[in-house]
């Protein structure tokens, strides 16, 4: 069974016919090409494929397409402001070291952006639960909850200004 | 830090990380061909049968469906390192994921839909579950004409019986270590191509690509000069891409039989389920000692349940070897390890290479031990450490050893010897690991190119491989140093046998040792090009010229310059004109080791000593890692962001091989295959990691740097048991040490057999 659908993902409207069992994950990569939001595990245990729906991060392997009609929706091709701009988030991940295979990157990324909105000035043990569900194999953590908290300074002082 | 340096010792962010930050970067996954076809694969379900039938037509018929393969299209291919294996199983299976069939079709979907349409009919045959049960009389011989034993190995130096009796105290010990998973993120996966003239294309996130290569010409018979293999962005590997796995060999099978691109990738349960593990091993272990702390002799007997098929886990006996004999100085030691077949999942390489292991035991041994003979914990590991320019019984040179330096340091940043509130307690570990290449082949080369064009942008090309470590950050900052232009100046090509110079492969931490040193010697041979020419221009000798910062000038009157741009440029646009091409092989000073096992492995050995302070609760077993702190010495550290990174992640996989990982098999059946259930560490298991460096500078690294990318793994679980012990009085001789084993060795219950 198909349903037609429409998704406004990075500010773009896209109108699209799915079948009705298809995770946001697999359309976003496969129908829409936007294979930044990584396949990781496909239950909702590792987080890479993270994105905002509707100012919420959730995983996309576990939400239907056909779920997410008529939401906004932003992936990791949206984050960055414009060509030669990074956003503050992408900004510190990559100045604390916070990246190594990049694989999880992505998911990283989302669920900072989301969870930086709702905390704003976080603390160590605050990010330690938040991104409990968002694995990493190749960097200890200890660069990636830098950057976070990095990245929540560089976003305060740019609200403040 | 010296300050003679410009991008040498710079914390420098990864040259890559730009597309992985914006989603640009290209993982297998996201790579496709004209007219590609996706592929799945049909898996027994059952450890150990015969196979009777199998009927495909209803999945041939299946929509989508181009092409359905079973063992019979495998005929006479042999691939593995035992030469073992073969791509689909014809007549036997031998372990719970063998591959017996194996579809093409337009979508992935429609592959795996079709999967299920497959028949097979099996006579199942009793399975063997352990290297115990494989050894014992009349078991099921698992491969026609080859004994369970598949191999053992025997290595002695001085004569333990002698050292056993001029010890003090001797201890004895029954270790049982887990099945481990490399667990990186990115399933595993391939795609291939055969162009119109039979040249195979194969993009896969493999770690030895020139060897791969070899691996595809022996099973299909196609000349190597026809194979190219690409690595597109690697999404973690940990060595476990030092096989070329079955769903290599079946991806090309089908790109072959389909004459079209075909690409397969694992989901996360298969990926659990069928890649290459840290083997699970039983050990039995002895340690003596003299009343003052000195090490006289050391005993380990490995027994390695390997799966049912040889891949590169076989070999790791030869690092764990060279652990017991050299971790600490130890006058005599002997090491036995048997090697054997069963219906299990099959292990592999995984970071540390055998080395966690060894250490693990030895680092058990020796902190009951300092216990009684009632010696410092700390005091004793500096009393039998390693020391500078020395000769171990082995034959290892090791030159360069800050050991005793690491352990100083770890214990100062841990606060050795403070008061602890109930229940904490804090362990010490220390780790040897090779640093300068490991000769395991009779190459242990790699080679490089470096051009200089006349925009002044140089190009290393490496025959190196980028896992996500950082190698191509390090290799241009090498590079830049060596050139006298900056780090950004330099962009890495790396990924491409039919463009790289030829390479061993990513492993045994060599990639910055044997890399760089390569690298070093091409940017020389680049540099003396420039300053040639220079000289002439400048109207000096080429030794009274000095390359920094893009410039190239008179080094007593820097005034007489010009930008290495312009340089290039002249040379190209002149008569009878040159490029700037520098090419080097480097192949380190090392030696095999012969058939006693000896002899200098590597050229530079990396120490490190690891202090974990946890708090394990009574009630429930649960240990939770309060602080833990890394301290090593790599040489000189080339890029500091990236060797913390090396550390921090190794430890973290580290925590996981001590506290929560282990695939749980029921008769060879995987019963935890999620990440769900196989527990990666987690933010909430990981606290934040301290890392020290030593800062050793070798006199054969590059700039004075060794090897980084195993050793911060390899005492993390010996220094968290060890702690436990200090916390509770528990000394846990099983890992990982989940709540359920901590709870029953608190209460005296059994906890090596569940």
């Amino acid at each position: 069974m198909r349903r037609d659908i429409t998704l406004t993902v990075n500010d773009r409207v896209y109108e699209l016919s799915v079948a009705v069992d298809r995770p946001l994950l697999e359309v976003l990569r496969e129908d829409l090409e936007l294979t930044g939001t990584k396949y990781g595990c496909g239950t909702g245990d590792c987080g890479t494929c993270v994105v905002e729906v509707d100012g919420r991060s959730v995983n996309s392997c576990l939400m239907l397409a056909v779920e997410a009609d008529g939401c906004t929706i932003e992936t990791v091709e949206g984050m960055a402001p414009g060509v030669n701009e990074l956003h503050p988030i992408q900004r510190a991940f990559i100045d604390a070291g916070a990246v190594q295979c990049g694989y999880c990157t992505p998911g990283y990324l989302m669920t900072a952006q989301s969870f930086l909105r709702d905390h704003p000035e976080p603390s160590d043990e605050e990010i330690r639960s938040a991104f409990e569900g968002n694995l990493c194999r190749c960097t200890g953590y200890t660069k990636i909850r830098e950057a976070i908290l990095d990245a929540a300074r560089a976003l305060r002082e740019e609200a403040g200004r | 830090m010296s300050t003679e340096f410009v991008n040498v010792g710079v914390r420098t962010p990864k040259k890559d990380v730009l597309p992985k930050v914006t989603g640009a970067a290209r993982y297998l996954q996201d790579l496709e061909q004209p007219g590609m076809l996706h592929g799945a694969v049909l898996r027994s379900g059952i450890s150990r049968a015969r196979i009777l039938s199998i009927d495909t037509r209803k999945a041939e018929a299946a929509p989508g469906v181009r092409k359905v393969l079973t063992g019979a299209h495998s005929e006479g291919i042999v691939f593995g390192f035992g030469k073992d294996n073969t791509p689909l199983k014809k007549d036997l299976v031998r372990c719970h994921f063998d591959e017996v069939a194996a579809v093409a079709a337009d979508t992935e979907a429609q592959a795996r839909a079709a999967l299920e349409l497959i028949e097979v009919e099996y006579e199942e045959l009793p399975g063997v579950f352990s290297a115990e049960d494989a050894l014992a009389d009349g078991a099921p011989v698992l491969h026609e004409g080859r004994r369970n034993l598949f191999t053992k190995y025997d290595y002695k130096h001085g004569d333990l019986d002698a050292g056993l009796a001029a010890s003090d105290e001797v201890i004895e010990m029954d270790i049982r270590l887990p099945q481990h998973s490399p667990g990186q993120l990115a399933p595993s996966g391939c795609m291939a191509a055969f162009d119109h003239e039979g040249r195979l294309t194969v993009w896969t996130p493999n770690q030895v690509p020139f060897l791969m290569a070899k691996d595809f010409a022996d099973a299909f018979g196609i000349p190597g000069s026809k194979i190219r293999v690409i690595q597109p962005t690697i999404g973690g590997s940990f060595g476990k891409g030092l096989d070329t796995h079955t769903l290599d060999m079946i991806t090309v099978l089908l790109a072959r039989e389909c004459g079209r691109p075909v690409k397969v990738v694992n989901t996360r349960e298969e990926e659990l389920r069928v890649c290459t593990t840290r083997q699970p091993s039983t050990v039995h272990a002895r340690m003596g000692i003299t009343r003052d702390g000195r090490i006289q002799a050391v005993e380990v007997d490995f027994l390695c349940d390997i799966g049912a098929y040889v891949s590169w886990g076989v070999g790791t006996p030869v690092v764990k070897l060279e652990t017991v004999a050299a971790l600490y100085r130890i006058p005599h030691a002997h090491m036995r390890a048997r090697m054997v077949y069963t219906s299990n999942p099959y292990s592999g390489a995984i970071r540390g290479y055998g080395n966690p292991q060894a250490t693990f035991i030895l680092e058990s041994l020796l902190d009951e031990l300092a216990e009684r003979i009632g010696m410092d914990k700390v005091q004793i590991r500096l009393l039998n450490a390693n020391r500078p320019d020395s000769e171990t019984p082995q034959g290892l040179q090791i030159t360069s050893c800050g050991q005793r330096e690491c352990i100083e340091k770890v214990a100062e940043m841990i606060g050795w010897g403070r008061e602890l509130p109930a229940n904490h307690g804090i362990g010490i570990a220390a780790t040897m690991n090779v640093g300068g290449g490991a000769r395991i082949y009779r190459s242990d080369g790699c080679g490089s190119i470096v051009k200089v064009d006349d925009f002044g942008k140089v190009t290393l090309i490496t025959g190196t491989t980028e896992i996500g470590q950082g190698s191509e950050t390090a290799m241009a900052l090498i590079v830049a140093e060596e050139l006298g232009v900056r780090a950004e100046d330099v962009s890495v090509v790396n990924t491409d046998t039919d463009v790289k110079p030829w390479d061993v492969g990513c492993h045994a931490s060599r990639t910055t040792f044997i890399g760089g040193n390569s690298a070093i010697l091409a940017a020389r041979e680049a540099k003396a090009k420039i300053l040639e020419y220079a000289a002439g221009k400048l109207e000096a000798s080429p030794d009274e010229l000095t390359i920094r910062d893009r410039m190239v000038f008179v080094t007593a009157d820097p005034e007489r310059a010009m930008p290495i741009s312009t340089a290039v440029r002249k040379m190209h646009f002149r008569p009878g004109g040159s490029g700037v091409v520098g090419e080097a092989f480097y192949d380190p000073p090392n030696q095999m080791m012969d058939r006693r096992f000896y002899g200098n492995m590597s050229v530079a050995y990396g120490f490190g000593a690891q202090a974990a302070e946890v708090r394990v609760d009574p009630d429930t077993g649960e240990v939770e890692i309060v602080r833990l702190v890394a301290v090593h010495d790599a040489g000189r550290v080339i890029n500091p962001l990236a060797a913390e990174g090396q550390i921090e992640g190794g430890a973290a996989m580290g925590i996981g091989y001590g506290l929560t990982e282990e695939l749980q098999l029921d008769e060879g059946r995987l019963l935890n295959p999620s990440f769900l259930d196989y527990r990666l560490p987690s933010n909430q298991e990981v606290p934040k990691i301290e890392v020290g460096f030593v800062e050793t500078v070798d006199p054969n690294g590059p700039f004075g740097a060794k090897g980084i990318g195993e050793m911060g793994l390899v005492p993390t679980a010996a220094a968290l048991t060890n702690a436990v012990k200090d916390a509770v009085g528990v000394r846990m001789r099983r890992i990982p040490m989940t709540r359920e084993r901590v709870y029953r060795a608190l209460k005296g219950l059994d906890y090596m057999n569940d």
